[in-house]
């Protein structure tokens, strides 16, 4: 189906010709599911009228759910979002404090201190891409009963951006203008076309702090404001008492913006322990309704479970675990470079061995018997928002295939049973960092390649080493000083621009950007970095969304990237407890929306 | 006390008596000592194992079986099979050849430069004393760990680049083992130099006119061998749970070769619900370093004429 094939049945429905359903039935026919075509539905603006991203509130009045007790097995320090380094800083922080707009798990926005989400029809977005302008929410009080108007919004831009400030959230504020339209409306101005325009006062850390608290603490003296550990916030709840490092305590606001919100007449947020002992908190004790982040072996989890008192929730966002083949020759020199961008990997450069490589690794099995829930198998690279899925690669496991493919490719077996071809050995290291599941991998691996005829070497890199940023150390996954390497890369956000820029050419990992770069795969191709460009500046969200599958397929085409397993989020809660949770947002990002049922 | 009144008996003065060299007196002093006898057995079984093990029980160490997971005991994998269905039995025999070999020839590299600088030391005196033992202290001053990871970090390209990864690692950690545990046995030697030196048998080889090596490898140095194995049994167990610990960092042997340390690391996560799997490398490892400390035991006790056996 061509682009313009799309676009005509998303004028059909707009028109009222076409059914929504039916146009449904009609991607569904082309391979696309259901939530991708409705997506493209609504980026197109035809989307129906109440669009369900997050779960219907069912409570009738505000209050009178007891009390939420949250576990979080790393305690919270401080709480301004402005200063949260992590996750749990940024989410001890969106207890009391809100963002304009928040993301759902479906990768679309929803409104919270803003009355609607920009957007060409209704003029907040500009047409060329330069800016966006937000309507604030009217009637929003402060927790100490103060107004929230457009001043505190463009004053959080001013505190974040100020350099003496110091601010964690800078990078969403630095390269914008701010402007106050009136009272309840800013304009956000940029300075190039920007497609991904809900970066600043978006999400996580997007949180509006008020500017009669931080206005004088907006320099040097920032660190000393006593809002710091004190917040005055917008949100549910309001602050009741905070020990940094181990417990939060805050209450249900009486004035809450939204109607018949929150539930829960008092909060607790834990701190502390570990991922083992938090799982068995909430699902084997039940001490604690809901924890953060488990880090556990999906087997341990089912047998927690299966005392029935708590569930496990699985949220899908864009993070996979993955293989890459180095496109270049990590032992060869260059100018005192290994893995330099002038040389070619010796057997990689054949696109049979690649594709054979692909063949050899089992991700069904890696699904079931060692990532579990925690890592459904993926052809993709690209996997969330579903509207960026590629549904045209697949994969398969073959040894059989993969044997044909080296024969017919000339690389014949030797004595040893390696196969080898003009005095070039399969005979690969593989690295990872050291961890249970990665092990297991390339075990698997290991034997596939082997009845092929390719004899996998194993390294695994203890992680602080693996993942550190040390230009002086050999082992390091940014150098890539191997023939293949495993690991799992994260999507910070709901859109792709920032993780699918891991393969443009300017952003190869070399000695001259001291291994910074975030290709570390070096792979080039020149039709991808055009795309990519294009992609940067395409306002169309169809033909954008297109070109990131694109270059999903171009780059996964390849085989020098093997997708293994998706990532998603791990969280335990009670299994009467309703939280509304994203993969893209934090997990306190609609905490007002919370509920108990009985 | 009546120490001497076994020897006395022993050495009657029947001329036609068989005599009895020193060496003789040790194994039957040694034998003596029952546990330590039981430790000899039972270090030669694991040995045995090792060896001729994967030759008998000849099932692949990395078949992967899935539908064989985390099975405990049975006729077909009698020690139970990992979380990947391969066979333990197979892995365990495989991973004891380099976890054995990797404590001996570390202990042998201990003692061999242990025993020279106690030596030279002990016999030199003076400035080359004073200099090796200050060397010695250094030594123990290093913080082990920190060191061996920048001594891996630094060798290792270069040298399985030389001769192969596994032999690269293997020469690695055998070297950075030993070179670290040599120090308590240079000074064990010293110690036993300087007061062996003075005794009247080396005045006497001395008066006879020996010359400064007889003296040290005929005279001196077999009697102050007995400490020297003492520290020797106990470095082989050392070796061995240092070799698990670098395994356990990532920084020994590649990850898909079954050390018993490995073994162990690999099957920590699921102690509770497959026990077997830490179980039985975890029973190797301590099998063998309790027999060798027992065998160590009873060498000392063996090797030391003034101890009185009784029994």
């Amino acid at each position: 189906m061509t682009e313009d094939d799309l676009r005509g049945l998303i004028a059909r429905v707009k028109d009222g010709r076409l059914s929504r359903r039916g146009f449904v039935k009609r991607m569904a026919a082309v391979g696309l599911t259901a939530p991708m075509a409705t997506q493209i539905l609504a980026i197109a603006g035809a989307a129906p009228a109440a669009a369900q991203s997050v779960p219907e509130y069912k409570p009738t009045r505000r209050g009178g759910g007891g009390q939420l007790k949250i576990l979080y097995w790393q305690a919270a320090t401080l709480l301004n979002p402005h200063f949260a380094a992590g996750t749990t800083n940024q989410d001890a922080s969106r207890v009391f404090y809100e963002p304009l707009a928040g993301w759902a798990t479906d990768g679309t926005l929803v409104p919270i201190l803003a009355a609607e989400i920009p957007s060409v029809e209704n003029g907040g977005l500009a047409s060329d891409g330069r800016s966006v302008t937000w309507k604030l929410k009217r009637g929003v009080k402060w927790h100490d009963g103060q107004d929230f108007s457009a001043d505190d919004v463009v004053f959080n831009w001013e505190y974040s951006k100020n350099p003496a400030v110091a601010t964690v959230t800078s990078g969403s504020y630095r390269d914008v203008n701010v402007v106050k339209v009136d009272d309840y409306t800013v304009r956000v101005e940029f300075p190039q076309p920007t497609p991904f325009w809900a970066d600043a006062f978006v999400g996580g850390t997007g949180q509006i702090v008020p500017k009669h608290q931080f206005k004088d603490y907006a320099g040097a003296n920032s660190r000393d404001a006593p809002a710091n550990l004190r917040p005055v916030g917008t949100s549910a709840y309001k602050f009741v008492s905070f020990a940094p490092g181990d417990n939060l305590r805050a209450e249900l606001n009486p004035n809450y913006h939204m109607n018949n919100r929150p539930y829960f007449d008092t909060l607790e947020v834990k701190g502390g322990g570990d991922a083992v002992s938090a799982a068995r908190a909430v699902l084997q004790t039940g001490d604690y309704d809901y924890a953060w982040n488990m880090q556990v072996e999906d087997e341990i989890l089912k047998r927690l479970e299966a005392a029935g008192r708590g569930k496990i929730n699985i949220v899908d966002g864009g993070s996979i675990e993955f293989v890459q083949l180095n496109a270049t020759d990590p032992n060869q020199e260059v100018d005192g470079e290994r893995a330099s961008i002038r040389t070619q990997h010796p057997a990689f450069r054949d696109p049979a061995v690649r594709q054979a490589m692909a063949l050899l690794i089992d991700r069904n099995a890696l699904e079931q018997f060692i990532y579990g829930r925690g890592g459904p198998a993926t052809a993709n690279f690209l996997n969330n928002p579903p509207r960026f899925r590629s549904p045209n690669m697949r994969w398969e496991f073959s040894i059989q295939k993969a044997n044909e493919l080296l024969d017919a490719a000339g690389w014949a077996r030797g004595r040893d049973g390696i196969r080898a071809k003009d005095g070039v050995r399969l005979k690969f290291v593989y690295q990872t960092s050291v961890n249970a599941p990665r092990q297991r991998t390339q075990a698997i691996y290991k034997q596939a390649a082997q009845r092929a005829g390719i004899d996998l070497e194993l390294k695994s890199v203890t992680a602080s080493v693996f993942f550190s940023s040390d230009v002086a150390n050999p082992d390091t996954y940014t150098k890539f000083y191997a023939d293949m390497q495993m690991y799992t890369t994260t999507m910070p956000q709901a859109d792709p621009e920032r993780f699918m820029n891991q393969y443009v050419s300017w952003e190869i990992s070399s000695k001259a950007n001291n291994w910074q770069g975030r290709n570390i795969v070096r792979w080039r191709s020149e039709e991808y970095d055009r795309i990519f460009r294009e992609a940067q500046g395409e306002l169309d969200p169809v033909k954008r969304a297109a070109m990131f599958i694109r270059l999903n397929d171009l780059v996964v085409g390849s085989n020098h990237i093997i997708p293994l397993v998706k990532r998603p989020t791990v969280s335990a809660s009670l299994n009467n407890l309703r939280p509304v949770l994203s993969a893209w947002d934090l997990t306190m990002w609609y905490l007002n929306d919370w509920t108990r049922e009985a | 006390m009546a120490g001497s009144t076994l020897a006395s008996a022993s050495a009657s003065p029947a001329a036609e008596r068989r005599h009895i060299g020193p060496w003789q007196e040790a194994w039957r002093r040694f034998r003596k000592h029952r546990l330590a006898v039981i430790s000899g057995v039972v270090l030669l079984a694991l040995i045995l194992a090792v060896v001729i093990g994967p030759l008998v029980w000849a099932v692949p160490i990395d078949e992967i079986d899935f539908t064989a997971r985390l099975q405990g005991p049975s006729w077909e994998h009698p020690l139970g099979t990992d979380d990947l269905g391969q066979d333990l039995l197979a892995r365990i025999l495989y991973g004891g050849r380099i976890s054995l070999a990797v404590g001996f020839a570390a202990m042998a590299v201990a003692i061999f430069v242990g025993v020279l600088v106690g030596a030279v030391a002990g016999m030199a005196g003076g400035k080359v004393d004073v200099a090796l033992m200050w060397l010695t202290d250094l030594f123990l001053s290093l913080p082990q760990l920190p060191l061996l990871l920048l001594i891996i970090y630094l060798f290792r390209d270069t040298l399985t680049g030389l001769v192969g990864l596994e032999l690269g690692v293997f020469i690695l950690i055998v070297a950075v083992i030993g070179g670290f545990r040599w120090m308590p046995v240079a000074r064990l030697v010293r110690a036993q130099f300087l007061s062996l030196r003075e005794k009247e048998f080396v005045e006497a080889a001395r008066a006879l006119g020996a010359s400064r090596g007889r003296l040290v490898l005929r005279h001196i140095l077999p009697n102050a061998l007995g400490p020297v194995i003492v520290a020797a049994s106990i470095d082989v167990a050392a070796a061995i749970l240092a070799e698990s610990t670098l395994s356990f960092l990532g920084l020994g042997f590649p990850p898909d070769v079954p050390t018993w340390g490995r073994l162990l690391f690999d099957a920590k996560d699921n102690l509770d619900f497959a026990p077997h799997w830490a179980l039985f490398p975890g029973m190797a490892i301590f099998l063998t370093v309790l027999s060798i400390n027992y065998i160590g035991d009873g060498l000392r006790d063996a090797l030391d004429p003034r101890r009185i056996i009784s029994a």
